[in-house]
């Protein structure tokens, strides 16, 4: 259970190997989670993340799951739910793709939504219904300020993020008054190995940055939290720029 | 019996859950619900007074217990009342006062059911002479998870259980419970004012034994040499021929009348019990109380129950509500209440409610709170910054001195500190396991600390 403070006992992780989730996980082993469970792809680096959490004391358990196969969603993150309750779910898996080439490559493309936006559908139906069942807990969706407003430099992975991020707002509509809260968490540029080698942009941050808002964000019940805090006031202003303006933004 | 799936939380208003709330009307309706709460099983609760997430149940059924409401029988000569587990103390009181008897002990509010003050072995200004509530029940009827009732009566192991048990052996469905005589319905009180912590300490091991009633209200926020000053209220239950002749007080001793302002508004935003507004409050409260005053005449509410005035004073801390935090060290161990009160002190945590007591003997539920010593309670805005890590730290130093946390207050204890907080935990769990294997009686809080 969670406590007063939104600090979660169990934590499900998908997209088991994200920087961001694992200094997430690391925070909150450091107060309350004793379990975690980390899905992903089978890989030496997943179950590299699983030692480094088990090393902070927390019981920790890898599953396989991929986000490109929705159709095993239901049984593979039904095996974590039947195992006990969870208390948070940080839906964390996304790619960014590589701008330039996928506008040359439709399928790669594709790929990049079917991995950032359907794949976080199912999963995230999937374990809200699961969520629903236990009457409580917090589903964490991993969004992005390019999700904002579709840049020219990264529109195809903003354009997923847009879709996920719509598709976390009403789902966390639809479950309001069930007990289940959904957060939608909106980074701006976050040094990791996503990022890097990509020219850094303003107000970048850390994971663990990210880690500190996500729990601050539990303890106030958030349901949008941006990191860092200023871009919820830069993001504002940038949506209402009039789009020949922000056509030429250096950004 | 109606059955609503709603988001439920406890006084504090901290870490929602959603079940579905049955009302039952009658024991029939209650059996009814327990054999059919489901997988995540079902807990009663009373009137919610519980801080934290004692009464709520993720998932499960809650048991809204407050439809199961008779006064069955009073014994108006020997002082017993056998009553539904869902009767407030307030009903009591109404029902009792005219008839010269009071509540065996009654917390800081009277809207809390006769099943919840079993259930959390509640105490009172009168813990030093009178014990727990636990200890004035004769008996109560107990609907167990086989669908079974049993009469469980002191002394028996399913007793001790179920005394402070948060209600995980069953549901209570009645209770006889033995009553204090009195001759009018007003307390006569002694107020006195202590500079320091050390000075409040000394004043209530000296002369605590004097009175039946005895709490101290204490200014956390106060600092340096004024640490831990503090108001005294003491007293009794006053005599007939305390009350001046000839007023309306003397004609009618034991009327009961209470009166209620307006609630707090459902919409008072975060952050109104500030540091400055808290503080404000503190040093005023401590400014008008009378340095030394005896014998002044109050009546209950005022005496006992000051917020009952106030209907959900709860939300005056914000939608993010707030933690109570309450834990007793054992006699001997001033050394840790002293460090602790500095560090809040110190910390300047904007609590405007903290108490002070000294408990009497330790009362025979098996996680029944209190212990021979001295036992401190304060609300907190769950929103203040790094409270969940300075808690913890506070934690470490009960435990350390060998004390515990209040579970009815609970909202965010580390589950591996509780077995050295309560030695009979795993006799709690052992009847648990042979008596409800399948954990029909789940709560919140029993999820959260492995009850």
């Amino acid at each position: 259970m969670k406590d007063a403070f939104g600090l979660p006992q169990s934590l499900l992780v998908l997209g088991g190997t994200s920087e961001i989730a694992l200094a997430t996980a690391r925070r909150l082993i450091a107060r309350r989670t004793r379990t975690v469970w980390l899905a992903g792809r089978p890989s030496p680096g997943l179950d590299e993340a699983a030692g480094q959490l088990r090393g902070l004391g927390a019981d920790v358990r890898t599953v396989a799951f991929d986000a490109l196969d929705p159709a095993a969603h239901e049984d593979a993150l039904g095996k974590v739910f039947a195992e006990g309750d969870i208390d948070m779910v940080l839906l964390a898996f996304g790619t960014l793709g590589d701008q330039a080439h996928d506008e040359r490559d439709p399928n790669a493309a594709v790929r990049v939504a079917q991995t950032n936006y359907t794949g976080a559908v199912s999963a995230g139906l999937v374990c809200a219904g699961a969520l629903q069942t236990q009457g409580h807990g917090s589903l964490v969706v991993l969004s992005s300020v390019a999700g904002e407003r579709a840049r020219r430099a990264n529109f195809i992975y903003g354009s997923s993020k847009a879709g996920l991020d719509a598709f976390a707002q009403g789902l966390g509509d639809a479950l309001h008054g069930t007990g289940v809260h959904v957060m939608v968490v909106r980074p701006g540029f976050v040094r990791t190995r996503m990022t890097a080698g990509l020219p850094e942009a303003p107000l970048a941050t850390t994971p663990e940055a990210v880690a500190a808002a996500v729990e601050l964000g539990l303890r106030r019940r958030a349901e949008t939290v941006w990191v860092p805090g200023a871009l919820r006031m830069v993001m504002s202003a940038l949506r209402h720029l009039p789009r020949g303006v922000f056509r030429r933004l250096p950004v | 019996m109606a059955a609503d799936t709603v988001p439920v939380t406890g006084w504090g208003r901290t870490a929602p859950t959603a079940a579905r709330l049955i009302r039952p009307r009658t024991y029939g309706e209650a059996a009814l619900a327990v054999r059919d709460c489901g997988a995540r099983g079902g807990i009663a609760r009373g009137l919610g007074r519980a801080y934290g997430d004692a009464a709520q149940n993720a998932g499960g059924a809650v048991l809204d217990m407050t439809g199961l409401d008779r006064v069955h029988a009073i014994d108006a000569d020997g002082g017993t009342v056998l009553c539904d587990a869902g009767v407030s103390l307030h009903r009591l009181m109404q029902v009792l006062l005219p008839l010269g008897w009071f509540v065996p002990v009654t917390p800081g509010t009277r809207y809390v059911t006769v099943g919840g003050a079993i259930g959390a072995d509640i105490h009172g200004k009168n813990h030093h002479v009178s014990g727990s509530f636990s200890r004035h029940v004769l008996s109560l009827e107990l609907l167990t998870a086989d669908g079974d009732v049993r009469t469980v009566v002191p002394g028996t192991p399913l007793f001790e259980a179920t005394a402070g048990g948060m209600g995980l052996t069953g549901v209570i469905l009645t209770a006889t419970v033995r009553l204090q005589p009195v001759q009018t319905s007003l307390m006569s009180v002694d107020t006195e004012r202590a500079n320091d912590l050390d000075d409040l300490m000394a004043r209530l091991a000296d002369t605590d034994h004097r009175y039946r009633y005895s709490v101290a209200w204490i200014d956390l926020l106060a600092r340096g040499r004024a640490t831990g000053r503090a108001v005294l209220t003491r007293g009794d239950h006053a005599p007939l021929d305390a009350l001046p002749p000839g007023t309306r007080a003397r004609r009618d001793p034991l009327s009961f009348r209470t009166s209620r302002l307006p609630a707090a508004p459902s919409f008072l935003p975060e952050g109104l019990l500030s540091r400055t507004t808290v503080g404000l409050f503190n040093e005023l409260w401590y400014r008008r109380a009378p340095r030394a005053r005896t014998g002044q005449l109050q009546r209950i509410p005022a005496f006992f129950h000051p917020l009952d005035g106030v209907p959900h004073w709860n939300r005056v801390y914000g939608p993010g509500g707030f933690v109570q935090y309450q834990f007793v060290v054992g006699h001997g161990r001033e050394d840790a209440l002293r460090r602790i009160v500095r560090r809040i002190s110190e910390r300047r945590c904007p609590s405007f409610l903290a108490v002070l007591k000294r408990f009497g003997e330790a009362d025979p539920g098996w996680l029944s709170f209190p212990v021979p010593g001295w036992t401190l309670a304060l609300d907190i805005p769950a929103a203040l910054p790094g409270l969940a890590g300075f808690l913890d730290e506070l934690d470490e130093e009960v435990a350390g001195a060998g004390g515990r946390v209040y579970l009815a207050k609970d909202s965010r204890l580390r589950p591996e500190l509780l077995a050295a907080m309560y030695p009979r935990l795993a006799d709690f769990r052992a009847l648990r396991a042979e008596l409800d294997p399948r954990a029909v009686f789940t709560s919140d809080l029993s999820r959260r600390l492995h009850l």
